[in-house]
């Protein structure tokens, strides 16, 4: 997979839990302009093992001087956003992939109904500049625990003027998604991008009003989450890999030295499947890419988030 | 190494040819002795020098006279161009793509000044100097995908990705072996593909397609398709069928060696960054049966291919008329001894 080498050109505390992070490419040239919604992988060294997280773009997609995330440091941390927020300085050299998008704005909608939940809010960061310059009809409703969590509020008043609806929960100011919903018109599309209740709030509100499947539109990148620690064979490099609790099974695919795809690592993208050979337990699906029918058959696994609860699990690797 | 570009015809007089220097870097697509139809994808990286891969996009001998043959067929026929208005920001990664990887890698024929948002484009086979701003159609003289699409060889495609499928949203289409953009704009997927004989069923389609939902930025892909034509023709519309289609009856044992070509095409798709969009670019080479056996190793596989092509795809890629006669006459530089893997010439 094709990386670009950066470095961190500034770092900015945006509220009690969140940084910014400004990247420019090592060798000076310019970034690849990108799409609103877009995100990049990140990898980091931590302690030894590569860590790889995948972060919204939130700048400008024409500025191509820099590359902007934003990173929440995350309570339960396996480590990335921790080390994201403390080890990672201004002139800190990291390596990211190449912007891929999986929440694109569709460019044939009428109206574009944006809901944010808390660090939700990067990927519209870009696509509001976007939909800005296609002068597009669009609303953004932005919902955060109190208003020092509110990151960006401002800029985004000075970018989205009255499009613009914060609801603090801390103020009792709610969003009535029900109320939102339903009063829009025929070929509005809706996208949602914050905590799961949320984002599932929103995808049951829009469907149980009729709305059809092709214009809800989701991101939320899973983190593998921890659990108990398993083993592995991988078949064609006729190895035995031990998945640790706080590892996912991609990452210690990787630690074995074994290279496998990926993309998002969130998930969502399909691109890390692989084929189960054989097991002899329970395989727990946590990806959103696999359908229910093929996750009830055990024939695929998406290694970035899913695990298993087996005493034998061979993949196609 | 400095192009020396033909002047060369693609209809009524047919004056065509191939240099010994374009045969042999002719990108032959049968590495063994049985066709099947398959999803073939490979990175499109650097390929060897003097080969069509070593570049995103290959300029040759052909250059001067394809544009020209394009804009003959778009003058006739405005339905070769289209494109939907919500493809603007893929159209301008056309431009940008294709700008940069000309005057990239041939230096001595294209140029391109920047100045922030200000451009200037100079092509100089073609004979054009154009200044605009990057990003505002009305400072160019045409649509700017038209503009850039008349000076790359091959036909082009914008593809939008939207419901976990690909649209063709935009098209400059001149040299298709048989299909139309008139018919397939606005199409998804599975509705282009769908004539394809033996390829749905073989699940071929479905993991091209989700193969392509993941391309990446900066990580375009490739792959060879085929067919065989009657004449040197690059416009096989099935609009101007009436123009070409009854030449399949002009072949007979004494002409097929020249009149029928092996039309190869080199298919690439670039992930396009600020639309997020795919440009699919088909690049056409022809290469006459006469060609092709002064590489003998060549004719001699294409002969088993040919033999043991399923009538289907016969039918399909519009052989019928003149299969036999073909097979016939490559039968010549057929031995009947095994032939190791592989496309070189010899």
């Amino acid at each position: 997979m094709s990386m670009i080498d950066i470095k961190v050109a500034a770092v900015e505390q945006v509220t009690p839990l969140v940084k910014h992070f400004t990247f420019v490419k090592r060798d000076g040239s310019p970034f690849p302009a990108f799409s609103g919604g877009s995100h990049v992988v990140v990898s980091m060294n931590v302690g030894g093992r590569v860590h790889r997280n995948p972060y919204s773009l939130m700048g400008s997609p024409a500025d191509t001087d820099a590359y902007h995330i934003s990173v929440r440091k995350q309570e339960q941390s396996r480590g990335g956003s921790v080390f994201m927020h403390e080890n990672v300085e201004v002139g800190t050299s990291l390596q990211i992939t190449y912007p891929v998008n999986l929440f694109s704005l569709a460019k044939k909608a009428h109206k574009h109904i944006l809901i944010a939940g808390g660090i939700g809010i990067t990927p519209f960061m870009s696509q509001l500049i976007d939909l800005n310059r296609l002068n597009a009809n669009f609303e953004l409703h932005y919902a955060f625990r109190s208003p020092e969590h509110g990151a960006f509020a401002d800029k985004l008043k000075a970018i989205c003027s009255d499009k613009l609806h914060c609801y603090a929960d801390s103020k009792g100011e709610r969003l009535d998604l029900l109320a939102l919903l339903s009063k829009q018109p025929l070929g509005t599309h809706v996208y949602v991008c914050g905590p799961n209740p949320m984002v599932v709030a929103v995808i049951e509100t829009a469907r149980n009003l009729g709305w059809p499947e092709n214009h809800i539109h989701s991101e939320q990148f899973l983190s593998p989450g921890i659990g108990e620690p398993f083993k592995i064979q991988l078949a064609k490099s006729n190895i035995e890999v031990h998945v640790p609790a706080e590892m996912s099974m991609l990452e210690a695919i990787e630690a074995a030295g074994v290279e496998a795809d990926y993309l998002c690592r969130g998930g969502v993208c399909g691109r890390c499947e692989v084929n189960v050979l054989e097991s002899d337990g329970a395989l727990l699906h946590h990806d959103h890419f696999l359908t229910d029918a093929e996750k009830a058959a055990g024939k695929k696994i998406m290694p970035c988030v899913s695990r298993a609860r087996c005493d034998r699990l061979v993949l196609d690797l | 190494m400095a192009l020396a570009f033909k002047q060369e015809t693609f209809r009524n007089d047919y004056k065509y040819s191939n240099s010994p220097n374009a045969i042999k870097r002719f990108p032959f697509p049968f590495a063994e002795d049985q066709y099947m139809y398959s999803v073939n994808i490979e990175p499109h990286v650097k390929g060897k020098t003097g080969s069509v891969s070593e570049f995103a996009f290959d300029v040759d001998e052909h250059y001067v006279g394809e544009c020209l043959d394009k804009q003959l067929t778009l003058d006739l026929d405005r339905g070769r161009y289209a494109a939907l208005p919500h493809m603007m920001d893929a159209q301008w990664d056309f431009v940008e793509l294709t700008m940069e990887a000309l005057s990239n890698d041939y230096p001595e024929h294209f140029s391109l000044k920047k100045e922030g948002l200000n451009w200037t484009w100079e092509n100089k086979p073609l004979n054009i100097k154009q200044s605009f701003v990057f990003g505002d159609a009305s400072t160019m003289p045409m649509d700017p995908f038209e503009f850039m699409s008349k000076q790359v060889q091959g036909d082009f495609v914008l593809l939008d990705q939207r419901d976990e499928t690909l649209y063709a949203d935009a098209g400059f289409v001149t040299s298709q072996a048989d299909w139309s953009l008139a018919f397939d704009v606005g199409m998804s997927w599975r509705e282009w593909h769908a004539p394809v004989p033996r390829a749905t069923e073989l699940g071929v389609m479905d993991r091209a397609l989700k193969y392509l939902l993941n391309l990446q930025l900066g990580s375009p892909v490739r792959r060879l398709n085929w067919t065989m034509t009657v004449n040197p023709r690059l416009d096989t519309s099935p609009e101007n069928y009436p123009l070409w289609g009854t030449d399949r009856n002009t072949v007979n044992p004494e002409n097929v060696a020249d009149k029928v070509h092996l039309r190869v095409e080199l298919q690439s798709l670039f992930r396009l960054p600020r639309s997020n969009g795919i440009v699919f670019s088909i690049r056409c080479y022809l290469m006459s049966l006469r060609e092709l056996s002064s590489y003998p190793r060549w004719a001699k596989r294409l002969h088993r291919v040919q033999k043991t092509m399923h009538p289907d795809l016969i039918e399909y890629k519009g052989m019928t008329k003149f299969h036999p006669m073909m097979v016939e006459w490559l039968s010549q530089f057929d031995d009947g001894s095994a032939m190791a893997v592989g496309t070189q010439p010899e």
